[in-house]
């Protein structure tokens, strides 16, 4: 049932007023996860951008309850709750909203438990591609040749391949969603809340403040990484591997914008655009995460081994 | 005993809470950042609620016929709004220029 | 009541089940697994109504159980050694957000080398991060303090989250007969539980964002202000336990053959045994020598301890621990309580579980006695008891 914007209440689902520099994707997703899920959650926030927009005790500049905990464990601080809401016969969403930094590197460990252990929570990675909140630092997330100010001149390897990663754990839902394409994330939220057990989803999060581009194209640049195949959206569930339509139509590469679109907006990858080799490199990249994505599609999960 | 969560009592010892409420201004009016100021001519407004949509800040608001307006006092005069306006019905302008 | 016998962890664990924890979550490493191991076994046999959250990491295990105590819901880990190390960053994560939760220690040596014996290192190295932290004896006192921690941690006074602290093999794995109460009698005694703030949809709290520094500093005082208070409720914990169970242990700290003793032994954990041991052989030797066992490393009794030591001759005091550089850690809180009011020595011994025995303490003691005697005030931190097989060799290098 495609989503209709009239029919979202009339309310606030952000806290104005609150740390977020211009412009910022955290608060756009934020915002997102209150219009699909509403009020019955629990946010767990590992250290990162996310908690300093939260502003100034005693007011919180993001619109939940949340357990604020250390940068490495808010997978497992997340399992705790959900475990003790349930003990306590509570039905509450605990949802994990953590950065690639939380998630893929110092978090990882604790991320991976909790998926093998198929704990009942909803993790959002926030993808922002490097550690915004010390600024901007290479993390493992980050892609081939981008700037950040642990790479000076571009960074030498490429990103972690995350989402199927975490889709090898078999978990029962595994989604990638951009904050260009709200309603697709919206929907992939609701039907994750749905869904009991261990839900991922990859939230592509362009920030103008580290990527280096004005902060009124946030927008604009998440969905040009999907237009331009860099940023590629698919769910997986019970199994079952498949494009979400933003991204089926860019199956085949001919039919992409070009990827200098993409990345002539953006400051972190002029050294990129300036040298051949490492666009090519990026592209080699870019067409190692499709080659992940259609070789799913054709049906390489076992949906035997599905929790 | 088993399955009910623990009862809420005030400490009773100097206390200085470690909690917070989600509330507007948290980082006070942060409008005051604004260099540039969202101005919408609604006579161009077909409703999409793109604005409303990508405003990361929850500065856009809607009116009951879903016409869309601005919270000045918390807008951070990012420009998203503005860039993602089908109908091209916000213009940025510059603080302390003309209105 | 019932008189089982049980070791220390299993005592633990019989503890935790019996003041109904709702979530479990800890990672296995020696010499804590088998409180683990049993609270799983508990757990899947449905003789304890509680969720085991199976975590990748003692990191991990904490944060566990505070995210569920911030939920609402009573709940308990043990570590070790390395374990506990890896939690450091949770333990002030967890009394900075002033949620109550249940810890046992069974304080194990730290690598390299790797040893699994009893030291005390390990919980030492938490004193400064906010936790209350009361030492067992005997397996029988683990799992009275474990129920008494809830009480503790859970005491709107307090507030804090409490380690229960109990010795490596002396006590985890050595079988002792414990008195068990019923679940009823313990159902009569700890109430339900209470925490300053629940995190719900309902409540709709968040902790944990950034404060300005002035209410920063602040917490920090209300955390110590609970330390303070948490002297007397331990006091009143100890009693009204007595009277419901029937033991009492003195509270803060322990005093045995103290009231006429020219010399006070201070130590804690289960040596204190041995300690006492020696007491009473050195009395038959006209040695009039106590033993002060601290129960509470935190909050520190410097009350009890200035007033039962101040007008002694002398005082000694045993850490199976040790601040590099410094001294013992018992040694410089004694030392810091006393201000220079009596002589003091400060002996390092049993480190990596090397045996002490009676005749070890009767020996530092006499030795202490005559330094004491020949010098006047004696201010001396820090004095190695060495283990046999080194003691001559060090001895004659150091007189070549
Ligand atoms: C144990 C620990 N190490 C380092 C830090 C410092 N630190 C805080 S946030 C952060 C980076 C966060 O990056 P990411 O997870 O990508 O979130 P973002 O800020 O980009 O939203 C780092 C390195 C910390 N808080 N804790
Ligand atoms: S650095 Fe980026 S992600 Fe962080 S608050 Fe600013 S805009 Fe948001
Ligand atoms: S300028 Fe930015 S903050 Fe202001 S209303 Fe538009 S989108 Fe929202
Ligand atoms: S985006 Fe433009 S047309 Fe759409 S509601 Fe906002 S102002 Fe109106
Ligand atoms: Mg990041």
């Amino acid at each position: 049932m495609p989503l209709r914007l009239a029919d979202l209440p009339r309310r606030r689902y952000g806290s104005p007023g609150n740390a977020a520099c211009p412009g910022c994707p955290e608060t756009m997703g934020l915002r997102y996860v209150k219009m699909a899920l509403g009020d019955n959650v629990v946010l767990v926030i590992p250290a990162g951008c996310s908690s300093v927009i939260q502003g100034i005790r005693p007011k919180s500049g993001i619109n939940f309850p949340i357990l604020n905990i250390v940068f490495a464990s808010a997978a497992s601080a997340a399992s705790g709750m959900s475990s003790a809401f349930e003990m306590l016969g509570q039905d509450v969403k605990v949802v994990v909203w953590a950065g690639d930094g939380g998630t893929a590197d110092i978090g990882f460990q604790a991320l991976s438990g909790a998926a093998e252990r198929n704990d009942d929570i909803i993790y959002i990675c926030v993808d922002n591609e490097a550690y915004m909140n010390t600024g901007i630092q290479r993390s493992g997330l980050t892609p081939y040749g981008a700037w950040t100010t642990t790479t000076w001149t571009g960074k030498t390897e490429p990103k972690k391949p995350l989402p199927f990663i975490v889709l090898a754990h078999n978990v029962p839902y595994v989604a990638t969603a951009t904050v260009g394409y709200p309603q697709d994330f919206i929907e992939k939220l609701r039907k994750a809340a749905t869904i009991r057990g261990f839900k991922y989803i990859h939230l592509h999060a362009p920030c103008p403040v580290g990527w280096r581009f004005d902060p009124s194209l946030t927008a604009k640049i998440a969905q040009l990484a999907v237009q331009t195949g860099a940023f590629i959206l698919f769910e997986y569930e019970n199994g079952r591997f498949r494009l979400s339509p933003y991204s089926g139509m860019y199956r085949d590469p001919k039919r992409r914008v070009p990827l200098e679109e993409y990345l002539k907006l953006q400051g972190r990858f002029q050294t990129v655009l300036k040298d051949p080799q490492k666009l090519e490199m990026l592209r080699a990249e870019i067409d190692e995460m499709w080659r992940w994505a259609l070789l799913l599609e054709k049906g390489m999960a076992s949906p035997e081994l599905k929790k | 005993m088993s399955g009910t969560a623990a009862v809420v009592e005030k400490p009773k010892t100097y206390w200085v809470a470690p909690i917070s409420y989600p509330a507007p201004a948290s980082s006070g009016k942060t409008g005051l950042w604004r260099t540039e100021r969202p101005v919408i001519h609604l006579e161009k407004c077909v409703k999409c609620l793109y604005c409303w949509l990508y405003c990361p800040e929850d500065t856009i608001l809607r009116r009951e016929d879903d016409y869309v307006y601005v919270d000045y006092d918390y807008c951070k005069g990012c420009g998203i709004c503005a860039a993602v306006c089908p109908t091209n019905a916000i213009d940025m302008v510059p603080e302390g220029g003309e209105s | 009541m019932v008189l089982k016998a049980l070791t220390a962890n299993h005592a633990v664990a019989e503890a935790a089940k019996l003041a109904r924890v709702k979530v479990v979550s800890a990672y296995p490493i020696t010499p804590q697994t088998t409180i683990v191991e049993k609270l799983a076994e508990m757990i899947e046999k449905g003789e304890m109504e509680a969720k085991m959250v199976r975590v990748e990491s003692e990191h991990s295990a904490l944060a566990a159980t505070l995210g569920a105590a911030a939920a609402g819901a009573r709940a308990f880990t043990a570590t070790s050694s390395h374990g506990l190390l890896y939690m450091h960053e949770v333990l002030w994560w967890t009394s900075g957000a002033r949620v109550p939760v249940v810890m046992a220690v069974v304080t194990r040596a730290i690598g390299p080398p790797w040893n699994i014996h009893v030291e005390h290192s390990d919980v030492m190295d938490q004193r400064d991060t906010g936790w209350i932290i009361g030492v067992a004896q005997e397996n029988q006192e683990a799992f009275d303090l474990t129920l008494q921690a809830f009480r503790i941690s859970e005491d709107p006074r307090v507030y804090l989250p409490m380690i229960v602290s109990l010795d490596a093999f002396i006590l985890s794995h050595t079988v002792a007969p414990v008195d068990v109460p019923s679940q009823q009698e313990v159902d009569a005694w700890l109430p339900s539980r209470r925490q300053p703030y629940v995190i719900s949809p309902e409540t709709n709290v968040v902790m944990g964002n950034i404060a300005d520094d002035a209410d920063y500093y602040m917490m920090r005082y209300s955390i110590n202000a609970a330390m303070e208070a948490a002297k007397k409720v331990v006091e009143e914990v100890d009693e009204e336990y007595g009277k419901a169970f029937g033991r009492r242990y003195g509270g803060l700290v322990e005093c045995y053959n103290c009231d006429d003793a020219d010399y006070i032994m201070v130590l804690m954990g289960s040596w204190a045994g041995d300690a006492k041991k020696a007491s009473d052989l050195l009395r038959e030797k006209g040695y009039r020598v106590g033993v002060m066992r601290v129960r509470f490393v935190r909050p520190w009794p410097r009350e009890v301890v200035q007033e039962k030591l101040s007008n002694r001759k002398g005082v000694i005091v045993f850490d199976r621990s040790i601040s590099f550089g410094s001294a013992g850690q018992l040694f410089t809180d004694v030392a810091a309580s006393l201000y220079g009011s009596t002589s003091i020595r400060g002996v390092v011994a049993g480190l990596g579980g090397v045996d002490v025995r009676p005749e070890d303490f009767m020996n530092e003691v006499t030795d202490f006695v005559s330094h004491v005697e020949e010098f006047g005030r004696v201010y001396e931190p820090l004095r190695w008891h060495l283990p046999p097989k080194y003691a001559k060799s060090l001895a004659e290098e150091v007189s070549a």
